[in-house]
């Protein structure tokens, strides 16, 4: 099994008894996960892919996403960032001041509004290292919840990396361990976060995906997959499924 | 060599012009940004609605853009946009930072002939830090709470791509109603086209609620491959190997200006 499989399959868990679940541009895991929890639904989860001509239940423009989102028709996104912090803030803007002398990333894009109005956002972001995990980003593009607010519906549900996994408690504005991945260590994911967690008494291993899963990666949701990432699913097929 | 129908359309966006663009998913006009370039357009204030990529990338390079007011610039699964990183790195462009939604509800503002228009969900951004033109208001009505204002983006001119138009000047978009708001926002819409059919869009109810009425269009060119590198929809896919050759070329200065004359002797001839 691969590490892409890993991740597709802990992500879509993390989707479980969603609605209506809505991924951004160039994000081919989120996207695998989006559809094999709508494969694990029989169908029932509505999926939103941006840049989908076909897995997309929009129809009304690029604002559809942010109007959808402030009505609560959205239970949930993946958001990635240049710099992510302990109390869940994200910087997709850059560093170095506005706007972003030493370090210019894209920008904010939706991530503002989504992550104020989606309740279950997954932050997801494959390398891990204290470049990105940062005790306070230097750009607030999208602001962690406060736990104080109870107006606000959005905010993270859990952060999902190469080595592991974290789940975020609104109330303590603090992410705890949740598992490490296989070949990975308590240790090094702590040598590679820049910002304090919470670690219970005892951290399990990210479960494999079991073979049904699997065969769902490998079959269906790939073949929905590559319409919208052709180069990706090319490069999983050209790995062999060892 | 840049057909006569794009250069007239150039001529007619003045430099220092606001020009409202749409996404890459959407549909963008990068032969009538070649001629606009061509003709040596000057001091842009360049609007995304609400990110851009090569096209905006394409302008900031030639030095066509004085202000660029977006959610994002990005070439995608290309990576960062080479000229646009460089350009903020010298600090050669004002950047106004915005989200989607932002700039979607000012648009829609302008749209609807309103000064501003509210949205929730951005208190907590230090967006509002970069912007002081968006403006903290309260509620009028109960709960009272407090909302952004995003005071309204009038574009002189929205230039995009679409693949039908008709000879009324209607122009279908099918689902891609941010260009019903672009045009509707701004002064001017100068439209490239794939094709100019015969039917009336407007007489068929299947085609009607897709299409944009000549009310809000200027200026029709057809340009078979208007969007070329970039994909249109179901129409045509991407070149993602001229995308990919401009990602890698664009990243030094002259790479990005032999890239640019490459093209643009290209024209639309394919």
């Amino acid at each position: 099994m691969r590490l892409a499989e890993l991740l597709t399959a802990t992500a879509a868990i993390l989707l479980e008894d969603c609605r209506h679940v809505a991924v951004g541009a160039r994000s081919p895991i989120p996207a695998g996960a989006a559809l094999l929890a709508r494969a694990l639904s029989g169908g029932s989860m509505r999926v939103s892919l941006l840049g989908s001509l076909r897995d997309t239940m929009f129809a009304n423009g690029g604002v559809e996403l942010f109007d959808c989102a402030a009505q609560g028709r959205i239970d949930a996104f993946f958001l990635g960032g240049g710099e992510i912090d302990g109390q869940g803030n994200v910087n997709l803007l850059g560093t170095g001041g506005h706007p972003g002398k030493t370090v210019r990333w894209p920008g904010c894009f939706g991530s503002t509004y989504l992550y104020h109005h989606v309740p279950r956002v997954i932050l997801f972001r494959e390398e891990h290292d204290r470049r990105i995990f940062v005790p306070r980003v230097e750009f607030v593009s999208a602001a962690g919840p406060d736990g104080m607010d109870k107006t606000r519906r959005g905010g993270p549900s859990a952060l999902l990396t190469g080595m592991a996994l974290f789940s975020f408690n609104r109330e303590r504005r603090r992410f705890s361990l949740a598992s490490v991945h296989e070949g990975h260590g308590e240790k090094e994911v702590a040598a590679a976060t820049g910002f304090d967690y919470d670690i219970p008494a005892s951290v399990p291993t990210t479960p494999a995906p079991d073979t049904a899963i699997i065969d769902l990666l490998r079959g269906k949701v790939r073949d929905e997959l590559r319409a919208l990432y052709p180069r990706f699913t090319e490069k999983l097929e050209g790995c062999g499924n060892a | 060599m840049i057909p006569p129908d794009l250069a007239m359309l150039a001529a007619r966006i003045p430099d220092g012009a606001k020009l409202v663009v749409p996404p890459d998913y959407s549909g963008v006009a990068v032969a009538a940004t070649l001629a606009l370039i061509a003709r040596g357009v000057r001091a842009l204030h360049l609007v995304c609605a609400p990110t851009s990529g090569l096209q905006a990338d394409l302008l900031i390079g030639a030095g066509a853009v004085h202000t660029i007011e977006t959610s994002a610039v990005s070439l995608g699964e290309f990576g960062a946009a080479p000229r646009f990183v460089e350009a903020v790195r010298a600090g050669a462009l004002r950047v106004l930072d915005a989200t989607c939604p932002a700039i979607h509800a000012g648009l829609q503002a302008a749209q609807k002939g309103l000064p501003f228009m509210p949205l929730t969900g951005l208190l907590e951004s230090d967006l509002l830090t970069v912007r002081p033109d968006w403006r903290v208001i309260e509620n009028p009505f109960p709960p009272h709470e407090r909302l952004v204002a995003l005071p309204a983006i009038r574009p002189d001119v929205a230039l995009f791509h679409a693949p039908l138009a008709d000879r009324h000047g209607n122009v279908w978009i099918g689902r891609r109603r941010e260009l019903v708001t672009m045009a509707q926002a701004s002064r001017h819409t100068f439209v490239t086209v794939e094709a100019i059919g015969e039917d009336d869009l407007l007489a068929n109810e299947r085609t009607a609620a897709g299409t944009i009425s000549s009310l809000y269009v200027d200026a029709i060119a057809p340009v078979p491959n208007g969007a070329w590198p970039i994909g249109l929809w179901d129409h045509s896919p991407p070149d993602t190997q001229a995308l990919s050759n401009y990602a890698s070329a664009a990243r030094t200065a002259d790479g990005f200006t032999r890239i640019l004359a490459d093209w643009s002797r290209r024209g639309t001839a394919t």
